[in-house]
């Protein structure tokens, strides 16, 4: 139980600090993504 | 004697930040901890969108155009120039005690560096004084720079004995992606501060200096170093050591006496020369190599492009590199490049918009894993004890080809077209002398062998052997 509870923190924990650094970087990407789509057209 | 004042060298005022209460309890997962050092580069590396407020800024008080009082762009210049130049002095001169003192304390001293380096830069705007600016962005900054950039370095490898290229790589990548979000960032909050009558350039650094510090904060609380033997389970360390893999320490400035520092130092700096010459200059040679083919906005899409290569790169080749090697990598980026830089001028000739764009995203992604290999490189030689501060000696090689790389192309291009060349032929010896370079990167590659052993740490107490030496004279 104890076990569980732990690996289910560890896993919150996880997701948070990878959104926490993923999110801002996944939205310059897209941001930069989108003004290097003007070399196709 | 000097292990006394070594460790009195990492004792704090602050306990908390000190190495021994950041040291993993049971239970911690070790991917908390490339998240930790992303927060830290994902800051700093906002020192590549720095040139958006360049245009701004020369318009203070002119604010629809630029007043006499207002500064210049030649002015505006140095303050990248001078944070580059701090990145490489301050990672040299910081690197042993960034080592020593552990990854919690530098990144909480790069976060009050890099805040502070944008409250004093808004003062700076505000009483329209650019030594300030020069002071703020430009020493404290470029000191936040070096700390904040070889910080999570040894502590990401001691986590990632198994794959270490991919923890550091992952990190240096986030320096690489910084500049996607400061510069939307940066640009929409200019727009929600400026009035028809004021900039608002004062009040983004003040946003950015507060957002910035919460962000490098959340990373020094995060990160954590792993307890003395930890090792992931499963890993079973190589029974039969690889000839190019130290398993012994070297101490830093023991470092500094090997050839292979020095041969690394110029594989290195002729990696990044090849491609920090192009990438600064990325949007006006395809216009000028494709007249009429690629406008001025494909341009700008060319170079958004080549940044997401450049940060790919970061990840993709050091990853690459836990399975093929750190010198074969290196030999990759060094023949690779070669053929590449060779094949630009006759996609020009030949009006092959595809080849010379597929071409310099090759080239991008490898000048960005030279970057994020050569951790992992330093650890191979040199051992992992010392690797953070080796590194920051090391990336004075970066401050090098920032001068190296841009000077060979734009001088170049300058000498060609006032001698005849047409414009679109006026890169090509450029190429071929970049290829050039890269041919002397192998060669120094090549040359790199195991350490003498006379270099290793003979003990755990952080004396090295020129140390203990001189300790003893």
């Amino acid at each position: 139980m104890s076990n569980a509870t732990q690996d289910g923190s560890t896993k919150l924990k996880l997701f948070l600090a990878w959104g926490f650094v993923g999110i801002p970087l996944v939205w310059g990407v897209l941001q930069t993504l989108t003004n290097a789509m003007k070399l196709f057209q | 004697m000097e292990l006394t004042e070594s460790k009195s060298y990492t004792r704090s005022l602050i306990p908390f930040l000190d190495r021994s209460h950041s040291i993993a309890q049971p239970g911690f997962s070790r991917w908390l901890v490339p998240p930790a050092a992303l927060c830290v580069h994902l800051c700093i590396g906002q020192a590549y969108a720095f040139s958006v407020f360049n245009l701004p800024m020369t318009k203070l008080i002119g604010v629809t155009q630029s007043a006499p009082d207002d500064w210049r762009l030649t002015q505006l210049g140095w303050i990248f120039s001078l944070a580059i130049f701090f990145l490489g002095v301050s990672s040299a001169v910081f690197g042993r005690w960034v080592e020593e003192g552990g990854p919690r304390k530098a990144m909480f001293t790069a976060a009050l560096c890099w805040a502070g380096g944008f409250f004093i830069s808004a003062l700076g705007v505000k009483v329209h004084n650019l030594w300030l600016i020069y002071l703020g962005y430009g020493v404290l900054g470029g000191v936040a720079l070096g700390i904040g950039y070889i910080s999570p370095v040894s502590t990401l490898i001691k986590w990632f004995p198994d794959r270490p290229g991919m923890a550091t790589g992952m990190a240096i990548m986030g320096f690489g992606g910084g500049a996607f979000i400061a510069s939307p960032l940066s640009v929409w909050l200019m727009s929600r501060f400026s009035t028809p009558t004021h900039i608002g350039v004062m009040e983004t650094f003040l946003v950015l200096g507060v957002v910035y510090l919460f962000f490098m904060l959340v990373g020094a609380m995060l990160v954590r170093v792993p307890p003395p033997g930890w090792a992931p389970a499963g890993y079973v360390a190589p029974v039969q050591s690889k000839k190019l893999i130290s398993r012994n320490d070297v101490f830093v400035y023991d470092a500094l006496k090997t050839p292979q520092f020095w041969l690394i130092w110029w594989v290195l700096c002729l990696n990044v020369t090849a491609g920090i010459g192009v990438l600064g200059q990325a949007s006006a040679m395809s216009q000028e190599m494709f007249p009429g083919q690629i406008t001025p906005v494909a341009a700008a899409g060319f170079v958004g492009l080549m940044s997401l290569f450049n940060m790919g790169g970061r990840f993709a080749w050091a990853t690459t590199s836990d399975y093929i090697g750190r010198r074969n990598t290196y030999f990759v980026f060094m023949v690779l490049g070669f053929i590449l830089y060779c094949t630009v001028p006759h996609a020009g000739s030949t009006g092959n918009v595809a080849l010379f764009v597929i071409c310099f995203l090759i080239i991008i992604s490898m000048y960005g894993g030279g970057f994020s290999t050569v951790p992992a490189y330093l650890k191979d030689m040199f051992g992992v004890r010392y690797v953070g501060a080796i590194h920051g000696l090391l990336l004075t090689a970066w401050s090098a080809a920032g001068i190296f790389g841009p000077v060979i192309v734009n001088y170049l291009r300058e000498y060609n077209i006032t001698h005849g060349v047409p414009k679109a032929q006026a890169y090509n010896n450029t190429m071929y002398i970049m290829a050039g370079l890269l041919v002397i990167g192998f060669i120094c590659n090549l040359m790199v062998k195991a350490v003498d052993a006379r270099f290793h740490m003979k003990d755990s107490d952080g004396v090295g052997s020129a140390a203990a030496a001189a300790a003893k004279a």
